[in-house]
């Protein structure tokens, strides 16, 4: 162990040990205890007019003057080098203004990769078109910049390439003998508690199987762009981003510039899911405009996101539990390996469900990551749990099985009454109450437990059901300004991002119930890298991260308030622990007649506008407690018995996921979810061409998603308890979702027709 | 060369290689219109030409000639929301709003299919003349439409909504 990771593991364990009042959230959120406010009401989204008529402006919709655009050429070997490459037709061709490659680019450094600091939002550390060596097939070669797009596409075909190949590793069979073990946020995915092997090998009834989960993409709509352009040496890039304030450093690393002279805007995000970071799209389309000296858009074809922007990785993973006579755990095994780009650091980290999920006497979990020639496999919607969760719960589902018994109930006896891997505490956990409410909707107790038992002509019916898991998060580094002006309304500033979730509505919804403003006097600004704040919109952690940031930002506001207001304000000597907002009033908690108009509290202290910045405290919370989501997942599939094709007629999330803000957008988002899961189950997979290292389905057309005819009504509830020690009491709703899916519709197709499908996705081939 | 967008009259490009989705976005400014795909697999892109759905990604620009393109932009009215946009907001059909204006496009311009009684993959009776609309019917109808953060419940809510007032 190295004096770091020493020094780390003595830090958790203090955090772990010290009293509850120490930790960010020791004393609950007072939001937590209001009932009649908009918290946990139905608001449609505030941006919809924009959205539903087309004006909401996307990064590739931002006009600049003498704008040129963009296209890319992407090498078409997995590995060697370029050793011709001529660009003299590409150059004549009709409106080229610039063909750039490794020969003429700007000198750059690489971009920071992922994790491996605060701010890094890089896929991957390589050289970016600096020299003539190929790391992929896909890697961007030649740029070219035109008048228009369509000069700049043709012109991009006149370009010639030949390649000295090398012999490149892009079987998956053949890197995992070198497998490396995997670490995830400088935590080695490896537990072991007891001699789970032994155990598993005594225990009387137990289930060891192989699951195999393949690539996946993101595919958001919207197409990966940036417009971009320099004014001296200061940068703006108009971009689709999760993560601007990583975005505008990360962009300054590379061009040696502060961090300052990068601006990032993304005020609307057309889908990420954890795609929408730092790639080599933008930096090339700033590089290719400091040549030029004009402005670049550069919107990345849908073959070109398959290119150049990651997605999931492939998993295959073991799992074995070894079991009492009545379903109690001796072991549970849940081991694997997942592939790995060279130069990026992310192993799948498909064990973190069994980590708090489940009681047993004694755990395995390892995750190993195999390197491969690829191109950088990145976070897609909850990584790790959407295909742990897979493997997982069926193994759950088999062992049920074996044994006689409802799953339902083998979970239930070996549910933890603190975190069965830390010890630590739950901060709040209500499973078993969302499988009782989710089994009693559902109709569960209708199932037959007997598989392929239940057909209406030709199709064969069953049930299935899983955990859904998702951990609470807050990263560090969040922080807001917010700003009162004499009229009583406040406006917040962050730097955080809306790319469906309803984040502006939310934020909205709950600042006003903060200040005890209506909404109409709360304007939430955000997707800008001179906002306060470093909020990745990913691990579902933005609404934590922003609320923890309010919630700072807010309590250095009300204490200048109040002390500005002098001491002739009835509210004059309170601190702001005793005071709460109500009707555009600040009143004291106890005595809500002694109050004060925010109107009159800025006449009294003589200002127009009133600023406050707070910064959010380190994030301790989720290391003190163990803090989860989780749902209870209920799927009825129809298998048809003479084509194989599954299709998904009923599904149910219940979930327990703390307080539910708005349950509007929360509703949308644990369906969008469940939808995006099933997409998982049953048709997503990128194919990987292991002979030449390519994806072999770069488009719509061929890489299936759910489409309305796939989709049921997908019902969702949720227990609506607020976990006390989260901001507002919520958890985070965007990524449980879409774990637990694969295994409820995979343990339904068992159910309807005897068939375990262990590989995903359940194509009919393997219901035949 | 001259073909109306929104009841505007609008010169053809010169280059014939443009597309009437490029010709919207980047000559026109008519950015609602989405790039989803640029291949005809997304429907991102739909827009109606003299009242039916098109995609114009898959579109020249040049075939266009003389014909009335209705964009989403042209959709609403002095400001006003067309109902299917408020029924959109209303049943949140929508998460990020980039495949939306395509949603909304081509539920306008698959009512209409509907109501010629022209028949889909999942129509029972073909000899029937009238359609009548079914969750399977608007749900296979509509399935050119892809919405990555599956607001498939919302949208499908809102269209059926809009269809039994407007009727």
């Amino acid at each position: 162990m190295s004096i770091k990771d020493t020094a780390q593991a003595v830090m958790k364990k203090a955090v772990q040990i010290a009293p509850d009042a120490w930790m960010p959230g020791g004393t609950p959120d007072p939001l937590i205890r209001q009932k009649h406010g908009l918290i946990g009401t139905s608001v449609s989204r505030l941006d919809g007019p924009e959205k539903v008529s087309g004006t909401a402006q996307f990064a590739a919709e931002f006009p600049m003057e003498s704008m040129v655009y963009a296209a890319l050429l992407y090498s078409t070997i997995a590995k060697g080098k370029i050793t011709h490459l001529d660009t003299s037709a590409a150059e004549a061709a009709p409106g080229v203004v610039l063909v750039m490659t490794h020969r003429n680019a700007p000198r750059m450094k690489p971009a920071p990769a992922f994790m491996s600091s605060a701010k890094a939002a890089a896929g991957d550390d390589l050289p970016i078109m600096q020299d003539e060596e190929i790391h992929w097939n896909g890697q961007p070669v030649a740029l070219v910049l035109a008048e228009s797009q369509e000069q700049a596409d043709y012109a991009k075909s006149q370009i010639h390439v030949a390649y000295e190949v090398a012999s490149a590793l892009t079987s998956f069979e053949k890197a995992k003998p070198n497998s490396e073990p995997g670490v995830f946020q400088g935590q080695p995915l490896l537990l072991e508690i007891g001699d789970a092997e032994a155990a598993l090998a005594a225990a009387p009834r137990k289930v060891d199987a192989v699951y195999r989960t393949p690539r996946h993409s993101h595919n958001p709509i919207e197409l990966h762009a940036a417009t971009v352009g320099w004014n001296g040496d200061d940068l703006i890039v108009h971009d689709a981003s999760q993560c601007v304030t990583h975005a505008a450093w990360s962009i300054a690393e590379v061009f040696d510039i502060k961090e300052e002279q990068v601006h990032v805007t993304s005020p609307y995000v057309g889908g990420g899911f954890g795609s929408k970071t730092l790639w080599q799209h933008q930096i090339l389309a700033a590089a290719a405009s400091k040549v030029a000296g004009r402005p670049v858009r550069l919107v990345l074809s849908r073959k070109g996101v398959y290119r150049i922007v990651g997605g999931r990785t492939l998993t295959e993973q073991r799992v074995a539990i070894g079991a009492q006579e009545d379903g109690r755990f001796d072991a549970l095994i849940q081991t694997g390996v997942v592939a790995m780009g060279r130069h990026n650091n992310m192993p799948e980290p498909f064990i973190l469900p069994a980590r708090s999920g489940y009681q047993a006497k004694s755990f395995r979990l390892d995750v190993e990551a195999a390197r491969m020639d690829m191109l950088a496999n990145t976070f897609m919607r909850a990584p790790g749990e959407s295909v742990g969760t897979f493997a997982l719960e069926c193994a759950i589902d088999e062992l049920a099985d074996s044994l006689g018994m409802d799953p339902i109930e083998l979970r239930s006896r070996n549910e933890p009454e603190k975190d069965p891997t830390t010890g630590a505490p739950f901060s709040s956990r209500h499973i078993t109450e969302a499988y009782t409410s989710g089994a009693e909707r559902f109709g569960w107790a209708a199932r037959n437990s007997k598989p392929g038992t239940r057909r209406e002509g030709e199709w064969l019916v069953g049930m299935g059901c899983a955990t859904a898991t998702y951990p609470y998060y807050r990263m560090a580094g969040g922080a807001a300004r917010l700003t009162l002006t004499k009229d009583g309304r406040a406006t917040v500033e962050i730097a955080a991002h809306e790319m469906g979730m309803g984040t502006a509505t939310t934020q909205t919804m709950v600042t006003a119930d903060r200040f005890g403003l209506a909404m109409e006097c709360v304007n939430v600004k955000y997707g800008d890298s001179h906002f306060p704040g470093v909020v990745l919109a990913g691990g579902s952690q933005q609404t934590a991260s922003i609320g923890a940031s309010v919630i700072a930002a807010h309590r250095e506001l009300i204490t200048e308030l109040i002390k500005l207001a002098g001491k002739e304000s009835p509210l004059a000597g309170l601190d702001p622990d005793e005071v709460i907002g109500r009707n555009g009033y600040l009143c004291k908690s106890d005595e809500p007649e002694r109050r004060e108009s925010y109107v009159s509290l800025m006449e009294r202290a003589g200002r127009d506008q009133l600023t406050a910045k707070g910064s959010a405290p380190p994030p301790l919370e989720f290391t003190h407690w163990s803090m989860h989501s989780h749902g209870a997942m209920f799927c009825e599939v129809r298998v048809n018995a003479v084509t194989g094709e599954t299709r998904v007629s009923r599904f149910l999330g219940s979930f327990d996921c703390g307080r539910i803000l708005n349950t509007k957008t929360a509703a949308s988002q644990f369906r969008g979810g469940i939808i995006m899961g099933l997409g998982l189950a049953l048709m997503e997979e990128t194919q990987f061409d292991e002979r030449k290292g390519r994806i072999m389905n770069p488009s719509l057309a061929e890489y299936h998603v759910p489409v309305h005819l796939d989709v049921p009504e997908i019902d969702v509830m949720w227990t609506d308890i607020p976990d006390p020690h989260a901001p507002m009491g919520a958890r985070g709703v965007g990524e449980i979702g879409i774990t637990g899916v694969g295994a409820a519709v995979a343990n339904a197709v068992y159910n309807a027709t005897g068939k375990r499908v262990r590989d995903l996705p359940i194509t009919l081939d393997k219901t035949l | 060369m001259q073909l109306h967008i929104n009841g505007s009259l609008v010169e053809l490009p010169s280059d014939t290689r443009v597309s009437l989705l490029d010709l919207l976005r980047d000559h026109l400014a008519l950015s609602g219109t989405k790039k989803g795909c640029n291949q005809g697999a997304c429907g991102a892109c739909t827009v109606l030409v003299d009242g039916e759905r098109i995609l114009s990604c898959l579109a020249l620009a040049v075939q266009y000639e003389g014909r009335s393109i209705t964009t989403i932009e042209g959709l609403s009215t002095d400001g006003a929301l067309h109902p299917l946009q408020q029924a959109f907001i209303d049943h949140d059909g929508f998460q990020c709003g980039y495949c939306t204006p395509g949603q909304i496009c081509s539920a306008v311009g698959m009512l209409g299919e509907l109501r010629r009684g022209l028949p889909s993959n999942v129509t029972i009776d073909l000899a029937n003349g009238s359609v009548p609309l079914t969750r399977d019917e608007l749900c296979e109808r509509m399935s050119g439409n892809l919405c990555r953060c599956g607001a498939y419940n919302g949208i499908v809510d809102a269209i059926t909504e809009f269809a039994e007032t407007s009727k």
